[in-house]
């Protein structure tokens, strides 16, 4: 990496935006790219507005093995909004800097597949992207597909509304009988404008936008914000709190990974695993209630701790609880490794090397599937997560095997790990004193939440307000990795494949 | 063929008798929120602390509480310390009008089943299509899991169908964005008449959280005409099965 073109940021700490260096456009694409090319990733790639006209594009990047993060920002505004993309030679680029066009009417030039991703007007008024026809931008999923052209060559389309109670999003495949040539996803039907209500805050809505950005993650993009808020409000968190938040984080990825356990075995027919995990999975959620009333995590978290606690009746509660739930769940998913017919279905069914996870930034445990070693509670620790580290899970052949049986040693840790945790004595105060936030500062937040990390980009202004929040979902990056994982692939094989991902579309769409 | 068999046995029999047997909520669970005459001076502060203005103060200046808006957060119950709102952990929450949404006391009128006639045609089969349009995936989740066996809904004839064409009805889950009201609108025209539509969650009923954005409609309600309003963010899914069972008048 060259380092005088970025600055480095300490995770859990600001910097001020003045120190961030402003390169011009070319050294800012080339040494993203050689930074990339030398092992760092995009963690966030984004645009804001400086001045009338003009956008600065910031780039934060992760050199997971280090535990490091860089910033850089460069301006772009002359040129009608050209500048060239970095995605010909930086894939991972591919989806930000789609989103970037159609966010603030840029054009990166050269973008081998430029098209909207949630098809909306872009955000400075007046403005027209490159997708904008007569003036209005396109309308939900209206672009141009790939096609695949020849004789036996056919299309199929799916959704938005699917079969079944799942988000929407579309789905075109270009298929020669049963195999898949390539399959485009194209969503932005759950877009509903949460980014840019997060501008001028915080507020009181604030939170509950963070707390809905992904309805499954409610706890990984909560404690994002609430790191990125007593970063710059200089708050002390109590450890009480920070106890609560990663068991709170951990129920959530048990519920998650069990039910997804299930929802795999439903999708190949293995009804009693379906059916068990299914349960399980609320027995999961329950837990949570019993930390704050809501089985999704609402109202747990806030800026400075949390807004509850567990007495020693709750804790007894919850411990005979994990007993009973590891039980269930270890029978009903060791019977899916224990079934010839499941792993037959599993084993070597959408497969995704690591050097192709790897150059499309995957996370989560799709990419831990392909045996990257990528965890954001081991390489950017935050919270209890300093003090009580779980081992990370990683398996070689990223197929749906790989991406179901990750989930299972997951949950396995999890488990240990809320064990663990229970046993710190209760009490101390949960509410920390959060200060006003400090102006002119960045600070970037990374939570390993089920799906993957969760990355919460906060810029102040002179007031201390936020000049811009950046959100990234775990799907953010994962989507294109589906998509790769169906190359080659029968169509009657897309719902396993899907489920092994379960991305998230309101996540994506914001 | 052992393996699975003991599971099963170890797995036990997990379905709840409900609506025969009152279901077990959190101690800390936020249900139908109870309305107490607060000071004035504390009116205007629980007030000013709800996030989605779901509290307004009457001309008789007294609290009222529109739970098509409420979150569920519990701002407002900190706020005044529970002199003038508290959350009780009744779960059944679901009306057949939106008016009746509004809460000024203690009393809420819930659900009415439908009238005899639709009775006879969905009382004991009623297939749903489910359309989310924009919301977190929340109410989505809780929806969904009815269909485990804790819940079982399909005891009940309720069943959800992939086709519209199948549906007696919709059950919509989402503020309704821009991009999914066409979707949404011809998903609807799919389902043979008479139908049905209920809205799910604060968003699906009000926009929720989302209301007034450019990008959403603000609920179901701005392009279909809702026969059940099922309240909460996310509702839990007994108040879910609690609606749809009084819908069909088996509560």
């Amino acid at each position: 990496m060259n380092k005088n073109a970025f600055l480095p940021i300490i995770h859990g700490e600001t910097v001020p935006r003045k120190n961030i260096p402003r390169l011009a456009m070319p050294d800012f694409r080339a040494a993203v790219i050689e930074a990339v090319r030398a092992g760092s990733r995009i963690v966030s790639l984004f645009g804001h507005p400086v001045g009338d006209s003009q956008i600065e594009l910031m780039v934060v990047l992760a050199d997971d093995a280090r535990g490091a993060l860089a910033t850089a920002a460069a301006v772009v505004g002359e040129n009608d909004g050209k500048y060239p993309a970095l995605t010909p030679e930086c894939p991972q680029a591919h989806w930000f800097e789609r989103e970037i066009a159609e966010q603030w009417a840029l054009t990166p030039a050269g973008h081998p597949w430029l098209k909207p991703i949630r098809f909306h007007a872009p955000y400075p008024a007046g403005r027209q992207t490159c997708f904008s026809s007569g003036g209005n931008p396109p309308g939900p999923g209206i672009a141009d597909y790939f096609r695949v052209e020849g004789d036996e060559v056919h299309e199929v389309a799916v959704g938005p509304v699917h079969a079944g109670i799942i988000e929407p999003g579309h789905f075109r495949f270009q298929c020669h009988g049963e195999n898949v040539f390539h399959l485009e996803i194209e969503l932005g039907y759950q877009h509903r404008g949460i980014e840019r209500q997060l501008w001028k805050g915080p507020d009181k809505k604030t939170i509950h936008y963070i707390e809905t950005a992904a309805g499954d993650s409610t706890i990984a993009h909560t404690t994002a914000f609430c790191h990125n808020m007593e970063t710059l409000g200089a708050a002390r968190v109590n450890v009480r709190s920070e106890v609560l938040r990663g068991i709170a984080l951990e129920l959530e990825r048990l519920a998650n990974h069990t039910g997804d356990l299930g929802a795999l075995a439903g999708d190949i027919g293995f009804l009693p695993t379906a059916s068990y995990c299914g349960r399980i999975r609320g027995d999961w959620l329950n837990m949570t209630a019993v930390l704050c009333g809501n089985r999704f995590g609402r109202g747990l978290l806030c800026p400075g701790g949390t807004a509850y606690d567990l007495d020693a009746t709750a804790v007894k509660e919850l411990n005979t609880r994990l007993d009973a739930a590891e039980r269930d769940t270890t029978n009903a998913v060791e019977l899916l490794w224990q079934t010839g017919s499941v792993m037959a279905r599993f084993e070597e069914t959408g497969c995704l090397d690591a050097e192709a996870a790897g150059a499309l930034g995957l996370v989560g445990p799709a990419a831990r599937a392909c045996g990257i070693p990528r965890d954001a509670r081991q390489d950017f620790p935050s919270g209890i997560f300093q003090y009580s580290q779980i081992p990370v899970s990683t398996w070689q052949s990223g197929d749906v095997f790989a991406r179901a049986f990750i989930r299972w040693l997951e949950i396995q840790r999890s488990i240990a790990f809320i064990r663990e945790q229970l046993k710190m004595p209760a009490g101390g105060e949960t509410q920390g004193k959060i200060g006003p936030l400090e102006p002119n500062a960045m600070t970037v937040a990374l939570v390993e939440g089920w799906r993957g990390e969760t990355c919460h980009v906060a810029l102040t202004d002179s007031e201390g307000q936020f000049e811009h929040y950046k959100i990234v979902d775990p799907s953010f990056h994962n989507w294109f990795g589906l998509a790769m994982a169906m190359r080659g692939q029968q169509i009657s094989d897309f719902p396993l494949c899907n489920k092994s991902f379960n991305l998230s579309y309101c996540g994506h769409d914001l | 063929m052992w393996r699975i068999l003991t599971a099963r046995i170890k797995q036990k029999y997990r379905t709840y008798n409900y609506p025969r047997q009152k279901p077990a909520l959190p101690e800390r669970f936020r249900g139908r929120p109870v309305i107490a005459a607060p000071s004035a001076n504390d009116s205007g502060q629980i007030i000013q602390s709800c996030p989605t203005g779901a509290l307004s103060a009457g001309n008789d200046r007294k609290l009222r509480l529109d739970m098509g808006l409420c979150i569920f957060c519990g701002q407002c119950e900190q706020a005044c310390n529970g002199s003038g709102v508290k959350f009780s952990r009744e779960h059944a929450l679901a009306t057949r009008q939106r008016e009746d949404l509004v809460l000024t006391g203690q009393e809420q009128k819930l659900a009415e089943a439908l009238d005899k006639k639709a009775l006879q045609l969905f009382g004991h089969s009623l297939k749903l299509r489910q359309v989310s349009a924009g919301g977190c995936n929340a109410c989505e989740a809780d929806v969904n899991v009815l269909n485990t066996l804790v819940f079982d809904l399909g005891r009940f004839g309720i069943q959800f169908v992939a086709s519209p064409r199948h549906a007696d009805g919709l059950l919509i889950t989402g503020p309704v964005t821009r991009n999914m009201a066409l979707a949404l609108q011809k998903t609807y025209t799919a389902v043979p008449k008479p139908k049905i539509v209920i809205a799910v969650g604060a968003c699906a009923i009000s926009g929720g959280i989302y209301a007034g954005h450019d990008e959403t409609c603000n609920g179901a309600g701005s392009l279909l005409k809702a026969d059940l309003f099922i309240p909460g963010c996310p509702p839990h899914p007994w108040t879910i099965m609690d609606g749809l069972l009084r819908l069909l008048g088996r509560i």
